[in-house]
C-alpha cells in the first residue's frame, strides 16, 4: 500500500508562490491501478514527481510498502528508485542507445551482470512485443513502438509500483489503446501497482479500478470508477464524465422521442456495472412476449464492467409490458425509470 | 617553373609538418580533457544543475571568459615563465604545448557546455528515476548522448589549433607556420611559404574531413 499524508509542494520563482500540490492525502492500494485525472496545470505531474522524490515535497509524507520516500537519504533513495518504474509522456529514450541498451540500462544502475542482464532483456522484449528490434535505435521506432521500449525499461528491476504521466498523450487512440492493454497485461502478470497520470478520461474508464480528480493541487473527488462516472458530484468530474459519455442532452432528446413513438412504453435504462445490456435486452425478448426498440443510447465499458444509459421502446399487451418493467426492476442491477405513453 | 621550388628541402618539410601534427594532436589531447572538465563544471553548477554551486560557477565562467579573451599571440608570451618552469625550454614544438592547451580548453569547454545543454533534459530525469548515481549520468547519459556536438565542437577546436600552432610557430615553436615564417618569409624564399600553406589547409581539410565523417556516424537521432 502507498500512503500519501498532507504532502505538498510550493515552487517559488521570481519571489512568486505557486502550490502546486496542497496537502494531498490519498492512499493507493496494492496491486491497483489508480489512476489521477486533472487538467493542465492541476498539479498532477508535480504529485507524481513527488512520489519518487525527482521533485522534493515541501511537506508531507509518502510511504510505499515500509520504506518511508520522504525521510530516505540520498543512497537509500538512489536504491529504493530501482524498485519504482516510471514512463513518461515523451519516453525520455537514450537515442544514443539500440532498444536493448536502453531497456539494459536500468540493468546496469542495479549492478547486473551482463550475461543476467540479456537473458532479462530478451524477456522484457518478448513481454512488450518488440522481437526482433532489439538492434533499432529510438529513432527508428514509431511513438507507439518507443513507449513499449520505455515499459521494458521500467519494469528491468522488477518494480513494485510503476508511475506513468500522461503515458499516452503523445499517441494515437489506437496505439493509446494497445498500450493501456499492455498495461493491463502487466498490471495482471506481474501483480504491480500502476499509478497513472492522465487528462483523457477514456484512459481511466478503460484500465483503473480507482480513480480520484485533481485540480489546483487537491483531490477534489476519488472513488471507484463505476461510482465516480455514475455520480459524479464536483463539476471537474462531470466534465471528464462527459469527454466519454457525451452531453446530457437526452433531457431535451426525450420529449421529441415521446412524441415520435407513441406505441407502447419508454423505459430509460441506466447501467452501472456487471450487466452487460446484450443479455439484459434479449432475455427480456425471449422472456416476454414482447417487441422492444433501442431509441437512443451510450454504453462505455470500465474495468467494472458497463456504465451507461440506453432508451428503448416497450411495445405489446400492457400486461406483458408491466412484467418486463418489474422483472427489470426486480431481477436485475439495472435501474430504470419510465415515461410517459404507457 | 623547376626553379621556383629550388629552396625546399623535403627533410625540413617533413619535420615541419610532422612538428605540426605534434603539436595538434597532443594539444588536442589536453583540450579534450580539460575542455571536457570545464563543460561539465560549467553545466554542473549552473542553475538546476546536479551540482548547483552559484560561486563555482561563477568563477569557472570568469577564468573561462579571462582566458579566451586573451589573444594567443600574448597568451603565449605570458606564459614564458610557466612554460619555462613546466617543459624546461621555450623553443621546439613541446614548449608551445602548455599554451597551445590552456587557450582552447576554455573555447572547447563553452562548447561542451553548449552541447551538453542540448541534452534532453526528460533523460536525464528518466536515468535519475533508475536510481543513477551522478557518475553514471555524466558517463552513461551526458556524454553518450552529447557525442556528436562533442566531436563537431572538437573538430572546430583542432582546426582553431592549427592556427595557432601557425602563430606559435612564428615565435619559435617549430612546425610549419615556423618554416613558412623563418624559411619563407624572412629570406623571400616565396616557394617555402607556399608549400607551407598549402600543407596547413590540406592538414585542417583532412580534419574537418575526419570530424565531420565521425560526427555522422556517431549521431543515431
Ligand atoms: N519547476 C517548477 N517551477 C515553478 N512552477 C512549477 C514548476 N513545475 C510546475 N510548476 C507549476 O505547478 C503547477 C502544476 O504543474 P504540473 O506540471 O504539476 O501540472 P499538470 O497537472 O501536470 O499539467 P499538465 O497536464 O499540463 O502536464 C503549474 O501551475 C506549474 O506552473
Ligand atoms: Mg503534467
Amino acid at each position: 500500500m502507498i500512503s500519501i499524508e498532507g504532502l505538498s509542494k510550493i515552487f517559488t520563482s521570481d519571489k512568486k508562490k505557486i502550490t502546486a500540490v496542497d496537502d494531498l492525502t490519498l492512499s493507493i492500494n496494492e496491486g491497483e491501478i489508480f489512476g489521477v485525472i486533472g487538467y493542465s496545470g492541476a498539479g498532477k505531474s508535480t504529485f507524481v514527481r513527488l512520489l519518487n522524490r525527482l521533485e522534493e515535497p515541501t511537506g508531507g509524507r509518502v510511504v510505499m510498502g515500509e520504506k518511508e520516500i520522504t525521510t530516505l537519504n540520498s543512497k537509500a533513495l538512489r536504491l529504493t528508485r530501482q524498485d519504482i518504474g516510471m514512463i513518461f509522456q515523451h519516453f525520455n529514450l537514450l537515442w544514443s542507445r539500440t532498444v536493448e541498451d536502453n531497456i539494459a540500462f536500468p540493468l546496469e544502475i542495479a549492478g547486473i551482470s551482463k550475461t543476467k542482464r540479456k537473458e532479462k532483456v530478451q524477456n522484457l522484449i518478448n513481454l512488450v512485443g518488440l522481437s526482433g528490434r532489439e538492434k533499432a535505435y529510438p529513432s527508428q521506432l514509431s511513438g507507439g513502438q518507443k513507449q513499449r521500449v520505455g515499459i521494458a525499461r521500467a519494469l528491468a528491476n522488477d518494480p513494485k509500483v510503476l508511475l506513468c504521466d500522461e503515458a499516452t498523450s503523445a499517441l494515437d487512440p489506437e496505439t493509446t489503446n494497445s498500450i493501456l492493454d499492455l498495461l493491463v497485461d502487466i498490471n495482471e502478470k506481474l501483480g504491480l501497482t500502476i499509478i497513472l497520470i492522465t487528462h483523457e478520461m477514456h484512459v481511466i474508464r478503460k484500465i483503473c479500478n480507482r480513480v480520484a480528480v485533481m485540480e489546483s493541487g487537491k483531490i477534489v473527488e476519488q472513488g471507484d470508477v463505476l461510482d465516480v462516472f455514475s455520480k459524479p458530484k464536483q463539476l471537474v468530474t462531470k466534465k471528464f464524465v462527459e469527454q466519454v459519455m457525451g452531453t446530457n442532452d437526452e433531457d431535451d432528446s426525450m420529449d421529441y422521442l415521446l412524441q415520435t413513438y407513441e406505441e407502447g412504453k419508454i423505459v430509460r435504462l441506466h447501467f452501472v456495472g456487471e450487466i452487460t445490456n446484450q443479455a439484459l435486452i434479449s432475455q427480456l425478448a425471449k422472456q416476454f412476449e414482447i417487441e422492444i426498440n433501442i431509441l437512443q443510447g451510450k454504453i462505455a465499458q470500465t474495468q467494472a464492467g458497463a456504465y451507461g444509459t440506453l432508451i428503448v421502446q416497450l411495445e405489446g399487451n400492457e400486461e406483458e409490458i408491466n412484467k418486463a418493467t418489474s422483472f427489470i426492476q426486480d431481477e436485475t442491477s439495472v435501474e430504470m425509470e419510465g415515461f410517459g405513453n404507457g | 617553373m623547376g626553379d621556383f621550388f629550388s629552396n625546399l628541402d623535403t627533410q625540413d618539410l617533413i619535420e615541419a609538418t610532422y612538428e605540426t601534427f605534434y603539436m595538434t594532436i597532443v594539444s588536442l589531447a589536453g583540450t579534450l580533457i580539460l575542455g571536457i572538465m570545464l563543460g561539465l563544471l560549467l553545466y554542473m553548477t549552473d542553475k538546476d544543475g546536479i551540482w548547483q554551486n552559484k560561486y563555482l560557477n561563477l568563477i569557472t565562467a570568469a577564468v573561462v571568459n579571462v582566458f579566451r579573451a586573451i589573444p594567443f599571440i600574448i597568451l603565449i608570451l605570458l606564459l614564458f615563465p610557466f612554460t619555462n618552469l613546466l617543459v624546461g625550454t621555450l623553443r621546439g614544438p613541446t614548449a608551445a604545448l602548455p599554451a597551445l592547451i590552456i587557450a582552447s580548453a576554455p573555447f572547447y569547454g563553452r562548447l561542451v557546455e553548449i552541447a551538453l545543454k542540448e541534452v534532453d533534459k526528460g533523460v536525464i530525469e528518466a536515468a535519475k528515476s533508475m536510481g543513477a548515481k551522478t557518475r553514471t549520468i555524466i558517463f552513461k547519459v551526458l556524454l553518450p548522448e552529447s557525442m556528436p556536438a562533442l566531436v563537431s565542437g572538437l573538430t572546430v577546436t583542432a582546426i582553431a589549433l592549427i592556427g595557432y600552432t601557425a602563430m606559435a610557430g612564428a615565435i619559435g615553436a617549430g612546425g610549419l607556420g615556423n618554416y613558412a615564417y623563418y624559411f619563407g618569409f624572412q629570406r623571400r624564399d616565396w616557394d617555402i611559404v607556399l608549400v607551407s600553406t598549402v600543407l596547413i589547409v590540406i592538414i585542417v581539410f583532412l580534419f574537418q574531413f575526419i570530424g565531420d565523417y565521425i560526427t555522422k556516424k556517431l549521431d543515431k537521432r
